[in-house]
């Protein structure tokens, strides 16, 4: 049984936070929404206030533990390494529990005073909303990601694919003899928006003779699920892919989405025995790439001599797993880059799970920033390992703007293959 | 609580948006690093110094105290709400008004943050130099309030030296001006340095001239590993003996590096029991040769190891044994109480040897680093409070080590202020008469007891613990 920690488990954690204000250096939402109320050490103050029932999830607690990304940049700039994003989520559970989820959906739109949301379907963003509820299963994190009610109609959503990905592949891409097997989990992001990601991810292992299985009864991780405290939701989509992805022997599990690697290799960890080895194959996919000699490979080839410039967003989920050195390694020794780095590459996009649909406006002065940092990098292409980036940088650009395509470093490394891959 | 009509008079002052009562917003300003808690009545955002005047004159109208706050981060505190009342948070007015590269001269709004305003002056060449360690996230209103120092003051000074001049709404809601963007000026008394450190007590600072230099071609970070405390403390007086004053002297003793091993996978060799982070700036040409002359100063006091860094990332290496301090002593006791007494630079071996002693005597841990260079040491007792006893045995040791870095010639609080974690032991340092004086000028200019009432001295009305 998977059983995900109650706000009650994280007691310790809370006592950990010194008050010292460092949280508030990093965390985005604060930078662009100078209240307290926003950065980690005010969320911990209201957690703990909460657990000593010294205040109820009054409105504005509600408002508050809603204005996170769960993007983790506290916990990385905190001297005491406390996780308030676990802390938030598990707040946010609780929200739920009590208050059930489209409560904490509603409270939420009740705070931020715009009881407009709700007659938005009707307008643009609606028909779009309507395509995408058509095309997605009930259990996709994506329905928590786009609640048809909140979509504004300024976003740049991706279209929904006519078909899946897992429904184009075979479940089973031999490889090479002596090579490692490895089990593909596609998440959500490359299945219904991304496919062509896929096929890249695909292609690559062609190419390094890598058996891929791509177990068709795979569900969504349930990540946007943790963002949206929904803890029934999150525990069934654990065990129905406990049970799709162990019925095979594989040497690793690869995730081309951060999302999906957090989801499998963090938040499937805590939730029980069953779950460790599950969690300790996960891999990212550009990790499995640099430990499989891919860098040497692709630094044999011959630079081209037009080479164009690509920078690199770090995803806060594989980050926040100390993955930041391989997916740039990678683009590096791609022949037809030439690659810079952007001032700030570690901080968040603005997309957050739910938070870009609840609190957009907050969520597009993040993004701003975002855009104007990729801007002063003088990258034409920004290249990311997450779907959920890519669709937030985007909308970022969008509004900014911008020239520069959002890529999935897949789709950059597929290009400077051999052509019989 | 307070009444309808205030909220509503505070609401019309500083607008609806800006003043806060729920339970939440009063809770998420209730605190600050000393990890005290007190609940205001309501919290303001005011957004200029005309608003701040206003608030200031209903307080004293209604008799309502005003706890003056930037970033909530400092260590002694001097921004809690003690008695309830008006939290005024200045963080609204971030704005730097003026760099002026002609005259050298920032003019700043209280709730720049530190860093922000060093990035913005640097772009230029210019230089603010004081560097708390919060700077990342404190105010330049907080670090004024507090007189904040750092690694570099050793060289450069701490904030006071930098501000020649401020603006300031005085705790009846006149608005005032002390100094200018002068480099001289002796007109009446100096009122601009009464105010710094003053920790909120008799004015709040809403405009604040600061002084720049220019910024250094560059830098060059050394790590030194003693065999002894006293071959570190050794090397700090030879190296200034030497007329060299690096631009910080870092220093962390044998206890803190076995917090640091036990902790992390830094390295750091089993013979070293002192560490000293040694950096140097000025032009480029001339660090080497500084460097060299440190190395070879130091040879004979039982250096283990140097690690010279030449480049930035190669410096910033260096410190993270530094950086590791926090994090890793947790991993000893869980809370810690951190005491910045000061103490001359040439008595810093003297005070640690007393400080392992008390630490001896009461059975708890205490670790000892800081800035050697300036004799600033950061004395951390660690416990954990839920050891019954531990908090009393904690207070014991407090006063002990004020005590000893008071016979030293020394000083309470190098850097932190008093707020209300210090009050208790102010008679160890300043007598009654001295005290009287002080006294004088808060009750001369706050005769309600209006603003950050109870701060540095306590008033009867607050409990005085023993």
């Amino acid at each position: 049984m998977a059983k995900l920690k109650d706000l009650e488990d994280y007691r310790e954690e809370i006592e950990h936070c010194v008050k010292c204000g460092a949280c508030r250096a990093h965390c985005p939402v604060f930078v662009a929404d100078k209240r307290e109320g926003r950065v980690a050490r005010g969320k911990i103050a209201l957690a703990n206030s909460v657990l000593e029932g010294e205040v109820g999830f009054e409105k504005k607690v509600l408002e508050d533990m809603s204005q996170c990304l769960l993007c983790g940049s506290c916990c990385a700039g905190c001297p005491n390494k406390v996780h308030t994003e676990e802390i938030v989520a598990a707040t946010r559970r609780r929200i739920a529990e009590q208050q059930g989820l489209s409560t904490f959906g509603k409270g939420i739109a009740a705070v931020m005073g715009r009881p407009k949301l709700m007659n938005l379907l009707a307008k643009s963003g609606g028909t779009l909303s309507a395509i995408l509820f058509k095309k997605l299963p009930e259990d996709s994190g994506l329905r928590l990601r786009f609640p048809a009610p909140y979509l504004e109609a300024d976003r740049t959503l991706p279209p929904i694919t006519t078909k899946p990905f897992r429904e184009r592949v075979p479940e089973i891409v031999p490889g090479e003899e002596g090579q490692p097997t490895i089990l593909f989990f596609t998440g959500c992001g490359i299945n219904y928006m991304y496919p062509a990601i896929g096929e890249a991810f695909l292609r690559v292992l062609k190419f390094l003779g890598v058996t891929v299985i791509i177990p068709k009864d795979q569900v969504c991780c349930g990540l946007p699920a943790v963002s949206a405290g929904a803890t029934r939701t999150i525990e069934k989509l654990a065990e129905q892919n406990l049970a799709a992805l162990s019925r095979h022997k594989v040497d690793h599990i690869v995730t081309a989405c951060a999302s999906c690697n957090a989801g499998l290799g963090d938040i499937y960890a805590g939730m029980g025995d069953a779950f460790t080895d599950l969690s300790a194959k996960t891999v990212d996919i550009f990790v499995f790439l640099a430990n499989h000699g891919l860098p040497e490979k692709l630094a044999a080839l011959p630079k081209a001599d037009k080479r164009i410039k690509v920078t690199y967003h770090d995803p806060c989920h594989l980050r926040n797993r100390g993955i930041t050195k391989e997916p740039r390694q990678i683009l590096k020794s791609l022949p037809q880059v030439e690659y810079v780095e952007m001032p700030d590459a570690q901080t968040c996009c603005g997309l957050g799970g739910t938070y870009s649909v609840y609190h957009y406006e907050t969520s597009k002065k993040i993004g701003a920033r975002k855009a104007a940092n990729i801007a002063a990098s003088g990258a034409d292409v920004v290249a990311t390992d997450c779907p959920g980036c890519i669709m937030q940088l985007q909308d970022n650009i969008n509004h900014a703007k911008g020239k520069q395509h959002p890529v999935h470093i897949l789709e950059l490394l597929v290009e400077a293959l051999p052509e019989e891959f | 609580m307070l009444p309808d009509s205030t909220i509503r008079a505070l609401e019309e002052i500083v607008g609806k948006d800006n003043v806060f009562t729920s339970m939440a917003d009063r809770i998420c300003y209730s605190y600050d690093a000393t990890q005290q808690s007190f609940l205001p009545a309501v919290v303001v955002h005011p957004g200029s110094t005309d608003e701040i005047s206003r608030i200031m004159k209903l307080a004293n109208r209604e008799l309502i105290p005003v706890f003056p706050r930037g970033a909530g981060s400092g260590f002694t505190g001097g921004s809690l709400p003690t008695r309830g009342g008006i939290v005024l948070c200045t963080e609204r007015m971030d704005r730097i008004i003026l760099i002026d590269e002609e005259n050298l001269v920032a003019t700043v709004e209280p709730g720049v943050v530190t860093e922000q305003f060093q990035k913005e002056v640097e772009k230029r060449g210019l230089f603010y130099p004081p560097d708390p360690a919060s700077l990342k996230f404190s105010t330049l209103g907080g670090n004024v309030a507090e007189c904040a120092g750092g690694p570099r003051c050793i060289k450069y000074g701490v904030t006071k030296d930098f501000i020649i001049g401020l603006e300031v709404v005085t705790p009846i809601g006149d608005v005032i001006t002390t100094g200018g963007p002068t480099m001289k000026g002796v007109v009446g008394y100096d009122l601009t340095k009464l105010l710094c450190g003053s920790e909120g007590t008799l004015g709040i600072i809403t405009r604040i001239v600061i002084k720049l230099l220019p910024l250094p071609e560059a830098k060059k970070t050394m790590l030194v590993l003693f065999d002894s405390i006293d071959g570190a403390a050794q090397a700090v007086s030879a190296i200034i003996r030497g007329k060299i004053i690096p631009a910080t002297l870092e220093f962390m003793d044998g206890r803190t590096l076995d917090c640091v091993r036990q902790a992390t996978s830094l390295e750091v060799p089993e013979d070293a029991r002192a560490v000293l982070i040694i950096e140097v700036d000025g032009d480029s040409e001339f660090l080497d040769k500084q460097a060299a002359r440190i190395a070879e100063i130091i040879k004979p006091l039982g250096v283990v190891e140097t690690r010279i860094a030449t480049t930035p990332e190669e410096s910033e290496a260096l410190w993270q044994i530094r950086r590791s301090v926090s994090a890793s002593l947790r991993k000893v006791n869980p809370d810690k109480y951190n005491e910045d007494i000061c103490v001359p630079r040439s008595k810093v071996p003297d005070m640690i040897r007393k400080v392992d002693a008390i630490s001896e005597r009461y059975a708890i841990p205490i670790v000892n680093f800081g800035h050697a260079g300036d004799g600033n040491i950061h004395v951390n007792i660690m416990v954990n409070k839920k050891v019954a006893g531990d908090t009393l045995k904690a207070e014991g040791a407090i006063r002990d080590v004020f005590k000893a870095a008071l016979e030293l010639g020394g000083t309470m609080s190098g850097e932190h202020g008093i707020g209300i974690a210090k009050a208790p032991y102010i008679p160890l340092e300043i007598t009654p008469a001295a005290a009287d004086y002080m006294k004088a000028i808060k009750n001369a200019l706050d005769p309600n007891n209006i603003l950050n009432p109870g701060k540095i001295f306590f008033d009867e009305e607050d409990s005085v613990p023993e």
